[in-house]
């Protein structure tokens, strides 16, 4: 019983860091049709934006209102390269898919390497405050506080996005843009402004998975986004694209799926197992869980 | 001769190396309806999205479009219709996910109040079903909903493609007869192939025959000869004299 | 094979690479022949090269390097059977190539079989995952092809590097046991025979991407990258010749990986991961999708710039720039990734175009008469 809680929370923790990876993915790519690869990379610039400013930012630190003030600032960090991205290098090319995938190709590639150049390739050790450190007993198992952390992060992630997806202005675009973009063009609506503002969200999310995925992992490495964003994309495509809460159910049943399998199974087992459940799903329903059909 | 309210020189579209259009020529007076016609694939649809910039990518268009002193081609969509071109698209495409209201308030703008009262007194049905998701509409509501959103705002030209496709005979009464009250206020260039809807709307014509204009002009005396339609319009297999 | 590579007719040869006329005009069939005696005659030479090799032309590792390159230039040619000339864009391709490696290794390794039969088998097996796999990839189109067929390639890279069964060395690799080897194949010295095996692989494989893209099928291929609706249209079945064309490569990509492990002697898990199909990717719009010789120049270059930009980036000149400088520049990704962004905003033809686009500058800037 306390391993099936623990193995439960865990695969939730990490459900919850696919899920803040895949949300964004799925909404750049359901309402911009950009596979985005360079997705990773916003996450990375996350975690060492964060890792620098517990260092370095005057006011930020590892621990208690400080720690908070670093993941801010990493967050905004990836949120500002996200929009930079997608001013500079995907709006030039609007509406040509191939070439804006071949360029977040080229960015993934320039960028974790950037990274890399930057600071080093070994992992570093992340700062985190000592109560992340901990274990909380959850039904008698004793769970660590970096998962509980990040399943709560998503969790606020999750509602506040669906908030701002039913209620704004913006989400009603963003919502009808997802659906058929050139007729939102066709009610008059400059549609590309809401591309940037999903880039900025789905940046931002990212970033967050970084610094917490920093916290939970203990460290920061350049490679980190990349093996991150190969399960993000199954679980965009299995929830869907362009759906948020398909992400969302799609990251729950990754994530648990993974952490059962690979623990009651052979290490890596779940891992495969993930991709059956992709090539099931979608010989089953090709649009994916949720969401609209996916289209070249 | 009044001035036009939309004209329409040398327009060629050219869709992955195919020529659809090849050097259309009309105009749009600024009353009425002007429909456009021909058989299908002659390339109306073609013609109405290149007047609103939605040619697909990899296709390309030359020629000039003007509403008034503007020149449209080249200009995006949506300042387009903020600049009052209101397109109302075939197939209707309305956003299936989303209620009605939500359909409605997308089409709302900053700055100006849109006409609820004119739209909802034109189809108290949309009032009525505010809240129920467009895409659990009939093809008619669906309808009264595509053409209500695009008159929450002004126009100064309303672009209407196909209408009353797929539609029950009582609905395209419905249908006919809401375009009839909107062409009161604003001129409507209008694709459509029910020839007693044209009969009924139409006040000028335009042929459209293998991507080029086979006839222009007073509709009734288009449909007065009977020969004449079944030949642009393909009853039979007759071939096109222009 | 040779001869076969002459028999390309001059037509198909893609009007932007045609120059104007000039004496040079009727030789323009036989360049591709020409390139080809040049290559094989290379090993020969013992030219020095400062700065571009590190040792004369025949030496061992330029030999090395340079069977790298040209398997790579193989690699990005039939790549392109895919994404430059049928349009599908495959974030998967690296799977086959390391199941011609990893294939070859553990049944000339494991198994202990001769090196013929390993390379047969390997590539049977091969093909026929490329055809299983696309099977079911080719159920989606565009972009969500490209997810499914990158996660099958991922499934690869777990499988690898997890060690399943002890057969494939995990992180570590699997050298490869030259014990039962052909003679020819083994050995310093032989790397000769490997750089030929290397050139006769690329030759092929620019020989069938030829004949398919000029072929009935090829046509197909071409409209089903240019507008599959019409194929439609049309009564053909898109998915059977989509699904031809992803078989084939697929078979080609594992042969080119038996060549590739007898030249390296081993195989290491990085062949498996995504990065080497984003290689490949990027390989193929350097060079010029869609194009005859693009793909494999790119392929070539590519290799060639990941293999010496390492020694430049640690060379005196980028050294004693500021770090800012520095450090990016010594990372071979990082040059490669920028030059291919680069790349696609202002070649978007690659490598092969700019000879339409420097043609008319070259008019121009020519004195008139």
């Amino acid at each position: 019983m306390n391993t099936v809680v623990l193995l439960t929370l865990t695969g939730l923790g990490l459900a919850a860091l696919y899920f803040l990876v895949a949300s964004g993915l799925s909404l750049v790519f359901g309402l911009a049709d950009v596979l985005n690869f360079a997705h990773g990379l916003f996450l990375g610039v996350g975690a060492y934006a964060t890792w620098w400013a517990a260092g370095n930012l005057p006011g930020a630190g590892s621990d208690g209102l400080g720690f908070v003030v670093a993941v801010l600032f990493g967050v905004l960090a990836g949120s500002l390269v996200a929009v930079l991205v997608e001013l500079v290098l995907i709006r030039p090319l609007y509406s040509r898919t191939i070439e804006q995938v071949l360029v977040t190709v080229g960015l993934s590639l320039a960028g974790v390497a950037l990274l890399q150049a930057t600071w080093g390739a070994d992992p570093r050790p992340f700062p985190r405050p000592d109560w992340s450190r901990n274990v909380t007993s959850v039904l008698g198992a004793q769970v660590p506080n970096a998962g509980l952390l990040l399943i709560v992060a998503a969790v606020v992630v999750l509602g506040a996005l669906l908030a701002f997806l039913r209620w704004t202005r913006y989400g009603l675009v963003i919502r009808a843009g997802v659906e058929n973009r050139e007729m939102v063009t066709a009610l008059g609506i400059d549609v590309r402004k809401a591309f940037t503002l999903v880039f900025a969200i789905g940046g931002a999310a990212a970033a967050l998975a970084g610094a917490l995925g920093g916290v939970y992992f203990g460290t920061v490495s350049p490679g980190q986004g990349g093996s991150l964003l190969i399960f993000a994309f199954i679980v965009v495509v299995i929830g869907g694209m362009g759906s948020v809460v398909g992400s969302a159910y799609a990251a729950v049943a990754v994530g648990l799926l993974q952490q059962f399998v690979n623990y009651y199974g052979t290490s890596g087992l779940g891992d495969l197992c993930v991709v059956g459940l992709l090539a099931v799903v979608l010989l089953l329903r090709p649009q994916g869980l949720a969401g609209k059909v996916a289209h070249a | 001769m009044v001035e036009p309210v939309l004209s329409v020189a040398d327009l060629s579209v050219r869709i992955a190396g195919l020529h659809i259009l090849q050097g259309v020529s009309f105009e749009v007076a600024p009353t009425g309806v002007t429909v456009l016609l021909g058989r299908n694939g002659v390339g109306k649809t073609t013609t109405l999205r290149a007047i609103v910039g939605l040619t697909p990518r990899n296709g390309e268009v030359r020629g000039t479009v003007r509403m008034g002193a503007q020149s449209l081609l080249a200009r995006p969509t949506h300042r387009l219709v903020r600049g009052g071109l209101g397109y109302v698209p075939e197939d209707r495409c309305v956003f299936a996910g989303l209620t009605v209201a939500e359909n409605l308030r997308l089409a709302e703008r900053r700055g100006t109040t849109p006409a609820y009262d004119k739209v909802f007194s034109l189809f108290p049905e949309l009032d009525r079903r505010g809240r129920q998701r467009a895409g659990s509409l009939s093809g008619g509501q669906q309808q009264m909903l595509a053409i209500g959103r695009v008159l929450l705002n002004d126009n100064r030209l309303l672009l209407v493609d196909e209408p009353t496709k797929g539609l029950a005979p009582k609905v395209v009464t419905e249908v006919a007869e809401v375009l009839e009250r909107v062409a009161e206020s604003v001129p409507v260039l209008l694709v459509e192939q029910n020839l007693a809807v044209v009969r009924r709307l139409a006040t000028d014509a335009v042929v459209l025959s293998a991507g080029r204009v086979a006839w222009t002009g007073d509709a009734r005396e288009l449909l007065l000869e009977t020969a004449l339609t079944k030949s642009l319009l393909g009853v039979g297999a007759a071939e096109v004299h222009s | 094979m040779t001869n076969s590579v002459v028999d390309a007719p001059p037509a198909q040869v893609p009007d932007e690479l045609t120059p104007g006329r000039s004496r040079w005009h009727g030789l323009r069939p036989f360049l591709p022949l020409v390139a080809l005696v040049v290559a094989a005659v290379l090993p020969y030479s013992t030219l020095n090269l400062p700065g571009i090799f590190e040792g004369p032309l025949n030496s061992p590792g330029t030999l090395q390097l340079l069977a790298i390159c040209l398997v790579f230039g193989g690699l990005a040619a039939g790549y392109d059977l895919l994404f430059g000339r049928t349009g599908m864009l495959s974030f998967g391709h690296a799977l086959y190539f390391a199941a011609g490696v990893y294939g070859t290794d553990i049944l000339v390794t494991k198994a202990g079989l001769p090196l013929w039969q390993a390379a047969v088998l390997t590539v049977l097996g091969g093909t026929t995952l490329a055809a299983l796999l696309g099977a079911v990839a080719l159920r989606t189109v565009g972009i969500a092809f490209a997810m499914v067929t990158l996660a099958f390639a991922q499934v690869g890279a777990i499988l690898v590097a997890r060690d399943f069964g002890g057969l494939t060395g995990g992180e570590e690799g699997l050298p490869l046991d030259v014990s039962g080897l052909p003679s020819a194949l083994v050995g310093v010295t032989n790397t000769v025979n490997l750089y030929w095996l290397a050139l006769a692989y690329l030759a092929l494989v620019v020989l069938v991407v030829h004949r398919v893209s000029g072929s009935p099928t090829g046509r197909v291929l071409a409209g089903l990258r240019d507008d599959e609706r019409r194929i439609g249209v049309l009564g053909l079945d898109p998915y059977r010749f989509k699904l031809v064309a992803f078989t084939l490569a697929g078979g080609l990509a594992s042969a080119g990986g038996v060549v590739y492990v007898l030249i390296v002697g081993g195989a290491s898990p990085h062949i498996t991961s995504s990065e080497l199909t984003l290689s490949l990717l990027v390989m193929v719009v350097l060079g010029g999708p869609g194009t005859r010789w693009g793909p494999v120049l790119g392929g070539v270059l590519y290799m060639y710039l990941d293999h010496r930009l390492t020694a430049f980036g640690t060379s005196d000149a980028v050294n004693s720039l500021p770090a800012f400088l520095s450090h990016p520049l010594s990372q071979p990704l990082f040059v490669l990734g920028t030059v291919f962004i680069l790349a696609v905003y202002f070649f978007p033809g690659g490598l092969a175009s700019l000879r339409s686009r420097l043609t008319p500058l070259g008019t121009a800037l020519r004195p008139r008469p």
